[in-house]
C-alpha cells in the first residue's frame, strides 16, 4: 500500500513537473532583458528586469500604430472571455429551458439540430460567419467578437441533462404556488443550476480567453486586439537589426495565463462544493 | 373550504390508454377522502386532475360551485403535498412556506403571521432558517404540509405523502395528519396504495382498480361489505381468503371437489366465497356449530406477536387458506384442522364478475 502511494506521488510529481516547468521558465525568462535572452537563450534564474518588462508590456504603446498596449489587450481579452462565457450560459440555459419544459412541435428535432452543430466548429463555418459579421458592419466591435461565438451546443446539452434531472414535482409545486414559466426559471431553476453555471463558466471563460482564430480575423484595428493574438504581434515587430523582444513576449504570455488561472482557482471551490451538495 | 365534485371524469393518454374511466365522486365540505388502489389504478392521475396538473379528457371537476377544468393550478385554491416533498432545495424553510404567498402578492406581515402560525402548529418553528437538506425526512414532511397549510386553501391534496418515511414515523405522521385535518376542517383528498393508511385516515374510502371505482364507503363499511373480490382482497390485512366453489348435491364444493358443509349456494351453480382470516375459528371436531366447515392441514405457523397466522391447505391440494389464531395457540405443520366460519362472516361473490351477492 505504502509503496503504491510513493509511486503515485512520483507519477504526480512528474506530471506537475512537465506541466509547470515551461511556465516557470517563461516567467524566469521574462525577468531578463532582450539582449541576454538573445545571447543565452532561455533563462533558469530570476533576472533584474521584472518590473521594467511588465511595465513595458502593460503600459507602453506598441504595435505598428503605437496605439495598443498590454493593458488594453488585457481588457479586450477580459471582455471577450466574460462576454463569451456569460453569453454562452444565458443562451444555452434559455435554449435548454425551452427544450426541456415546453412542449412545442419538433422539440426533440430542435435539440438534435442544435446538438449536431457540435460537428460544425467555427473553423468549418469561418468564411460564412465572417461574411455575415462583416456585412453587418460588426468588424472591430466587441459584439462582432463575441456574438457569433456564443451559441453553444455543449452548454445547451449540459443544461438540458441537468434540467431533466430536476424532479417534475418541483415544477408542479411551483405551479401550484403560482409561479409562471419566467418565475419558475428565475426563482427555482437558476438558483438550482448555480454549480452547473459555475462549471460551465470556468470552461467557457478559458475557452473564450484562448480564442485565436476568430479574433485574428475579426479585429484589424490594433486597439481591439486580444492578448492571445497580441503576443504574436510583438514578435512580428522586427524592424531592421532590432533584437526581437523575447522578454516582452514572455511577460505577455505570463500575463495571458494569469486571469484564466485566477478564474479556475476562484470558481473551483464553488464547483467542488456544488458537486458535493448533490440534492435537488 | 369547499366541496369537490367529480362528474364522469375520464383521462385518456395518447388517444388510446384510458387511465381513468368515467369516475364520479361527490366530496362533502370538510370530508377526508382517501383514494386507494394498487399502482396503475389511476388514483394519482385522478388527484393530479383535481390539482390541475393533468388535463381532463372528458367530464367535469368542480371545486365549490366553480368548474375548474380549465383553471390554472395556482387559481384552483388547492394545496398539494407531494410524495418526495418537492421542497425548493435552495430556499430556507421560511421561504419555502412563504413562496406561494409572495407570488400571490400578499402583504409581508400577513405572510409572516401565516408562516409563524403554520410553524407553530407543525412544531417546525426552530428550523425556519434551515435549508431542506439539513432536515430529516419527518421534518421535511412537516415543511411540505406547512406549505399547504399557509395557503389556507379550499382543499388539501395528498399524493402518497408518507411513503418515503420509515415505518415508525409513518404511523406518527398518519396520526398527525388526521388530527390536523380534523382541527382545520379542510376538505382533503389523500392518495395511497397502503390499505392500512387508507382505513385509518378516511372518512370515506374510494377503492379504485383499473381506472374504475370499485367501491365508495366508510372504511368499516368497505371492510364489512366489500363490493367485489377485488375490494375484498385489497382491504384488510392479511387479505381475505377467496375460494372458488360450485354447487354439488348437498351444498357447495371447492373446485377440487372437497365438499363444504353448511353453506348454501344462493341459487347459483358457482360462486366465490370470501372469509377473512380473523373470521375462521378452529373448532375441535367436524360439523360443530353453524356456518361453513372446512378441513385443512397446517403448512406454516407465522407468529407476528399479538396474533399468529396459520397457512393451511386442503387435503386435496388447491387453494391455500389463511387462519388467524391467538398468539398462544400451538399448531404443528401437518396437523389436521377443523375450521368454522359463522354465516354472517361469509361473503359471496359472483363467479364471473366478482361482484358481491347479497
Amino acid at each position: 500500500m505504502k509503496k503504491l502511494q510513493i509511486s503515485d506521488h512520483i507519477i504526480l510529481l512528474l506530471g506537475v513537473f512537465f506541466m509547470v516547468t515551461p511556465v516557470v521558465l517563461a516567467f524566469l525568462t521574462s525577468t531578463h532583458d532582450a539582449i541576454t535572452i538573445y545571447k543565452e537563450g532561455i533563462q533558469f534564474t530570476p533576472g533584474g528586469e521584472f518590473l521594467e518588462n511588465y511595465e513595458t508590456v502593460l503600459f507602453e504603446a506598441g504595435g505598428f500604430t503605437k496605439e495598443v498596449n498590454g493593458f488594453v489587450m488585457l481588457k479586450n481579452s477580459m471582455i471577450l472571455g466574460l462576454g463569451f462565457a456569460v453569453g454562452k450560459i444565458v443562451i444555452s440555459m434559455l435554449a435548454a429551458y425551452a427544450i426541456v419544459y415546453f412542449r412545442f412541435p419538433m422539440a426533440t428535432l430542435c435539440f438534435w439540430v442544435i446538438f449536431s452543430t457540435l460537428l460544425l466548429p467555427l473553423e468549418v463555418r469561418i468564411l460564412p460567419s465572417y461574411e455575415i459579421v462583416q456585412s453587418l458592419g460588426m468588424v472591430n466591435t466587441y459584439s462582432g467578437l463575441i456574438v457569433p461565438l456564443i451559441a453553444s451546443a455543449t452548454g445547451t446539452f449540459f443544461f438540458r441533462q441537468f434540467f431533466m434531472s430536476v424532479p417534475d414535482e418541483l415544477l408542479e409545486a411551483a405551479r401550484i404556488d403560482g409561479a409562471g414559466p419566467w418565475k419558475f426559471f428565475k426563482d427555482i431553476l437558476v438558483p438550482l443550476s448555480q454549480t452547473m453555471i459555475a462549471a460551465i463558466f470556468i470552461i467557457m471563460f478559458v475557452y473564450g480567453w484562448n480564442q485565436y482564430l476568430w479574433p485574428t480575423l475579426i479585429t484589424t484595428d490594433e486597439s481591439m486586439f486580444t492578448l492571445v493574438r497580441g503576443i504574436k504581434q510583438i514578435l512580428q515587430v522586427w524592424v531592421g537589426a532590432q533584437i526581437p523582444d523575447f522578454n516582452e513576449a514572455m511577460a505577455l504570455a505570463i500575463l495571458a495565463i494569469v486571469p484564466p488561472v485566477l478564474i479556475v482557482v476562484i470558481f473551483q471551490s464553488w464547483f467542488v462544493k456544488g458537486l458535493v451538495e448533490s440534492d435537488k | 373550504m369547499a366541496t369537490i365534485t367529480l362528474d364522469k371524469v375520464r383521462k385518456v393518454y395518447g388517444g388510446s390508454v384510458e387511465a381513468v374511466k368515467g369516475v364520479s365522486i361527490d366530496i362533502a365540505d370538510g370530508e377526508f377522502i382517501v383514494l386507494v388502489g394498487p399502482s396503475g389504478c389511476g388514483k394519482s392521475t385522478l388527484l393530479r386532475m383535481m390539482a390541475g396538473l393533468e388535463e381532463i379528457t372528458t367530464g367535469e371537476i368542480k371545486i365549490g360551485d366553480r368548474v375548474v377544468n380549465n383553471v390554472d393550478p395556482a387559481d384552483r385554491d388547492i394545496a398539494m403535498v407531494f410524495q418526495n416533498y418537492a421542497l425548493y432545495p435552495h430556499m430556507s424553510v421560511y421561504n419555502n412556506l412563504a413562496y406561494g404567498l409572495k407570488n400571490r402578492g400578499m402583504a409581508k406581515d400577513e405572510i409572516d403571521r401565516r408562516v409563524k402560525e403554520a410553524a407553530r402548529i407543525l412544531e417546525i418553528g426552530d428550523y425556519l432558517e434551515r435549508k431542506p437538506r439539513a432536515l430529516s425526512g419527518g421534518q421535511r414532511q412537516r415543511v411540505a404540509m406547512g406549505r399547504a397549510i399557509v395557503r389556507e386553501p379550499a382543499a388539501f391534496l395528498f399524493d402518497e405523502p408518507l411513503s418515503n418515511l420509515d415505518a415508525k414515523l409513518r404511523v406518527q405522521m398518519r396520526v398527525e395528519i388526521k388530527r390536523l385535518q380534523h382541527s382545520l376542517g379542510t376538505t382533503s383528498v389523500y392518495v395511497t396504495h397502503d390499505q392500512l393508511e387508507a382505513m385509518t385516515l378516511a372518512d370515506r374510502l374510494v377503492v379504485l382498480s383499473g381506472g374504475n371505482i370499485e367501491q365508495i364507503g366508510a372504511p368499516i363499511e368497505v371492510y364489512d361489505k366489500p363490493a367485489s373480490t377485488f375490494v375484498a382482497s385489497f382491504i384488510g390485512s392479511p387479505a381475505m381468503n377467496l375460494l372458488k366453489v360450485k354447487a354439488d348435491g348437498n351444498g357447495l364444493a371447492l373446485a377440487t371437489g372437497t365438499g363444504l358443509k353448511g353453506a348454501n349456494v344462493k341459487g347459483r351453480d358457482a360462486c366465490t366465497i370470501g372469509i377473512r382470516p380473523e373470521h375462521l375459528e378452529v373448532v375441535s371436531g367436524p360439523g360443530e356449530g353453524e356456518g361453513i366447515h372446512l378441513e385443512a392441514s397446517v403448512n406454516v405457523l407465522e407468529p407476528v406477536g399479538a396474533e399468529s397466522y396459520l397457512y393451511s391447505s386442503f387435503a386435496d391440494g388447491g387453494d391455500e387458506i389463511l387462519v388467524r389464531v391467538s398468539s398462544h395457540a400451538r399448531h404443528e405443520p401437518g396437523e389436521k384442522l377443523y375450521l368454522r366460519a359463522a354465516p354472517e362472516n361469509i361473503h359471496y361473490f359472483d363467479a364471473d364478475t366478482g361482484r358481491r351477492i347479497d
